[in-house]
């Protein structure tokens, strides 16, 4: 067990001993003591970023289930370990938000941090986890701990409604994941993803090849909100604010950016990735940033953004594994600066909309309200919130002197290059992308201008705000402003993180050109085409922002009964009422109709296997004669089954199942039976008494049946079980396959010292028989007593009287 | 023999199924008690009829018929009493208690 194993677990650990801590201490905030957890972890991750950045990896290993090949293995390489510590470095920021954000008087602080602390340990173990066992169980923990926060406020309908939603689709994805990961263990026969990734040449001809790409990348587009699946997002928007800004923009959203990031060097290369992966991507991108323009809600807007740029990063995946296809050389080269551009991206994303999403909540907090409606004016009352906004605007808008301007120049030069591609059928759809991809800048530049412009210039009004408006307190602002800082940092010393960050992050993706990267981030580059691709995003931004009230309402023509949301919903309802009509239709409560389903299903399937499989024949050698006293016997039998099944009267009824019984009596006296016969004329007489001892209780027998006589449907059911009996039991006679083993009792002398072989056999040879169906009866017997005896329904309702 | 009482037991089964599609409660246990003998019948068809004399060691005879198949239908014989005793019981208790034998009245509540 390495530290790095501990330090995975340290959180979960750490969860057990909070809600004492909140219990015990209750003076000081528990958030102070949770705190320590995630800064651990993140001091701990940074001794790797040398190893790292040297080009090295490690892998540390603990037999878990070896039998399976299921082992808690941990692997550290550049995206692992990025990803490690944009968890743990912005999980440690959050808490400390959290701290001044949640009030420790009303708020239920230790749920809070439990479910906290679970998620970091999730999250932590899907980025290390080399098992993909493991990592499936991590990847579902954080499904989990995520559905805990975000019905958080549990008595909020909204937020019930929100955690389901978010479950059900990223549990959905979940499983199509596992079914991908057992399909990969079937090809690569290991359920290690680097021993897989070793074996990525062999197995691209595989047939699961295809299928599990897909199933995959349902997993990582659940996660990852891509479109259709990203309607859970704005509505996990319930959760507290600090989770929003963690889980829902930096941290668990970005799982599915991971798992396709990691997967790349398997799959990438392959035509039908590229396209799935691009495309989706461009989608989300393009359907994201239309959508956050028309939001009221400035979490809603943020949610749509998170999904805007989570395409942005995913495309941008996509375009750049097109360098696998090439494997090397310039080509290869060229595109990888798609993948420069996702890992960048990714990086300044967690940056910059994290410190919005903290601000959004500090307004939140300090006005009482989200609406961007009520919203205006906070510019001079809130300035430190309004810079921090701005910075965070800006830079996700694409504008210098920010980092989200370098990482969107190299989207631009991604898309450009990906353009201009020759393999995978692009010469036809190519151009589109830079289209798409420009577009949707323009948008997110509007939404962007929306952000800040709405919230912090224009009129206030303080009679529509619930509170009067304040700037926050320090404590709350320390979180945004180190996220912030690092936005502008990022800008004028990109080429810092190219060594530390970029590079391992790019060598885990694409491997063939591992040690070959020359990553020089310029934020002015010539007039290329980039730039003016920029210039244009930002005039046209301008010009759309300015007439926004001309075209807005152009969203409220869109038909909300097209919404994916409104499918979802619907699709729901409809799944339920479908069942229950199902329901309502087969199970409709009658006796009679479950034995007609039995016995349907028996004549069917018996039937269809019967004649199917040829089973039918007949055989006659063996048979034995038959002698007119039989005959008699046998038509007796018949006439008084008749009798039974016609008549109307209830004593004639029974008298006949009295004549039923001795004649099968008689029958095994004459198939040499003695003592079956003694039984059963023993037994007969004792059924017609208790027959006739009810006799005066029973009810008539129904003068009419089933409405009007013969119920021809059960009469064809029943004519077709008693056909069927009879030919199987002819079949049967016809096919028997050795001779018995009653030889065996013919020595019944010798061995039990009994000369009737029945009785022995029934009290000596198989004598548990005998001593259950004692039981058998005793029990009856007792049930009849106590039917007869105990009235405890009626005794309640004497005693209420 | 073996084919009229392969015939035979069809008849009881056909019957008994029939009887136990019914609507009223005691036609349902007339027709377990005409079920339960269609299936004795076939028990013993299956060991085989007639095959030799009755299996008790005193009489001579170079074979016997098979005792096993009867061992099995004494068996059943009395569970099958046994259960249909209890079985008339319980009709004649729900007809008391629930005043209807009818099969269509006897059914639960509408969501259960």
């Amino acid at each position: 067990m390495s530290w790095l194993h501990i330090f995975i677990l340290f959180p979960l650990l750490a969860a057990v001993i909070i809600p004492i801590l909140f219990k015990k201490i209750p003076r000081v905030h528990t958030g102070w003591f949770v705190l320590v957890v995630p800064l651990a972890v993140f001091i701990y991750l940074l001794t790797f970023l040398p190893m790292v950045a040297g080009g090295e990896t490690a892998m540390y290993s603990l037999p878990w289930i070896p039998r399976f090949d299921i082992h808690y293995s941990l692997y550290v390489d550049g995206l692992g370990l990025v990803f490690g510590l944009i968890i743990s470095g912005i999980g440690a920021l959050v808490v400390l938000y959290s701290i001044y954000y949640l009030s420790k008087h009303r708020e239920a602080l230790h749920n809070f941090y439990v479910y906290l602390m679970m998620f970091l340990t999730a999250m932590l173990g899907v980025v290390f986890s080399d098992n993909m066992i493991v990592l499936y169980l991590f990847w579902e923990l954080t499904s989990i701990s995520s559905f805990l926060l975000i019905a958080y406020w549990y008595a909020r309908r909204q937020s019930r409604y929100g955690a389901q939603k978010a479950m059900l689709i990223t549990i959905f994805g979940g499983f199509a994941m596992l079914a991908a990961i057992i399909m990969l263990s079937i090809m690569g026969e290991t359920f290690s993803l680097q021993a897989l990734m070793a074996q990525s040449d062999q197995l691209v001809q595989h047939e699961l090849f295809l299928p599990a790409m897909i199933l995959i990348l349902i997993g990582a587009f659940t996660k990852s909100v891509q479109f259709p699946f990203h309607i859970w997002l704005p509505d996990a928007m319930e959760a507290p604010t600090p989770i929003s800004a963690y889980l829902h923009s930096a941290t668990m959203v970005k799982a599915g950016i991971y798992l396709v990031a990691r997967f790349t060097p398997f799959f990438g290369g392959a035509m039908e990735w590229f396209w799935i992966v691009t495309g989706v991507g461009l989608l989300t991108l393009l359907w994201g940033s239309l959508l956050a323009v028309k939001q009221r809600d400035l979490k809603a807007l943020l949610a749509f953004s998170t999904i805007s740029q989570l395409g942005f990063i995913m495309s941008l995946l996509g375009m750049g594994s097109a360098a696998l296809y090439y494997g090397g050389g310039d080509e290869a080269h060229l595109h990888s600066m798609a993948i420069l551009a996702a890992v960048f991206h990714l990086v300044n994303h967690a940056t910059f909309k994290g410190s919005l999403f903290m601000v959004v909540g500090i307004v939140d907090h300090e006005t009482g309200t989200r609406d961007l409606r009520k919203l205006g004016g906070l510019m001079s009352i809130m300035p430190i919130s309004f810079t921090l906004a701005l910075i965070g605007s800006l830079s996700m808008a694409g504008l210098p002197p920010f980092n989200g301007f370098l990482s969107k120049e190299l989207f631009f030069t991604g898309a450009l290059n990906a353009a201009e591609l020759d393999i995978f059928r692009m010469e036809t759809y190519g151009a589109l992308i830079p289209i798409v991809a420009w577009t949707a800048s323009i948008f997110t530049f509007v939404y962007s201008i929306v952000l800040v412009f709405k919230t912090f210039f224009g009129k206030y009004q303080p009679e529509r705000l619930e509170k009067e408006a304040h700037e926050a307190p320090w404590g709350m602002l320390i979180s945004p402003l180190i996220l912030t800082v690092l936005v502008v940092v990022i800008f004028f010393v990109p080429n810092v993180l190219a060594h530390y960050v970029l590079e391992p992050m790019m060598a885990s993706i694409l491997p063939p050109l591992a040690g070959e990267f020359d990553i020089h981030i310029e934020a002015w580059h010539g007039f290329e085409p980039e730039l003016f691709m920029t210039i244009g995003v930002v005039v046209l931004g301008a010009i759309l922002y300015a007439t926004l009230r001309k075209w807005i309402v152009l969203y409220n023509n869109m038909p909300r009964a097209l919404s994916i949301t409104n499918a979802y919903n619907s699709g729901l309802k409809g799944m339920e009422s479908i069942s229950r009509k199902v329901t309502d239709w087969h199970m409709t409560g009658f006796s009679r109709d479950y034995l007609r389903y039995i016995l349907v299903i028996f004549v069917v399937i018996t039937g269809a296997s019967l004649f199917l499989l040829d089973g039918f024949s007949i055989d006659t050698a063996n048979a034995a004669n038959i002698n007119g006293f039989e005959i008699i016997l046998s038509l007796v039998l018949v006439g008084s089954t008749a009798m039974v099944v016609i008549t109307r009267s209830r004593l004639t009824a029974v008298i006949g199942v009295g004549v039923l019984g001795y004649i099968v009596a008689l029958f095994f006296v004459v198939l040499r039976a003695p003592d079956l016969a003694l039984t059963q004329l023993a037994i007969e007489t004792v059924t017609v008494a208790l027959f006739l001892v009810c006799f005066y209780h029973l009810p008539r027998l129904r003068e009419k049946e089933e409405g009007d006589g013969i119920n021809v449907f059960n009469l064809i059911i029943a004519g077709a079980v008693g056909l069927l009996v009879t030919l199987i039991s002819l079949s049967a006679n016809g096919h028997r396959l050795f001779p018995a083993i009653s030889d065996f009792y013919e020595d019944a002398y010798e061995l039990a010292g009994a000369g009737n072989m029945v009785n022995a056999i029934l009290a000596d040879f198989r004598a548990i028989d005998t001593l259950l169906e004692i039981f058998v009866l005793c029990i009856a017997g007792l049930a009849a007593y106590a039917l007869i005896k105990l009235r405890l329904a009626r005794r309640e309702q004497d005693e209420n009287q | 023999m073996e084919i009229l009482m392969s015939v035979l037991a069809g008849v009881l089964f056909m019957a008994g199924t029939y009887l136990v599609l019914a609507k009223s409660l005691i036609r349902i246990v007339l027709g377990t008690a005409v079920l339960g003998h269609g299936a004795l019948l076939l028990l013993l068809t299956m060991g085989g009829l007639k095959t030799g004399a009755p299996p008790i060691l005193g009489i001579e005879s170079t074979a016997y018929t098979d005792p096993l198949p009867q061992a099995l239908i004494l068996t059943a014989i009395v569970i099958n009493f046994g259960v249909l005793g209890f079985f008339l019981v319980l009709a004649y208790r729900s007809y008391q208690e629930l005043g209807t034998d009818d099969m269509e009245q006897l059914r639960g509540t509408e969501d259960e």
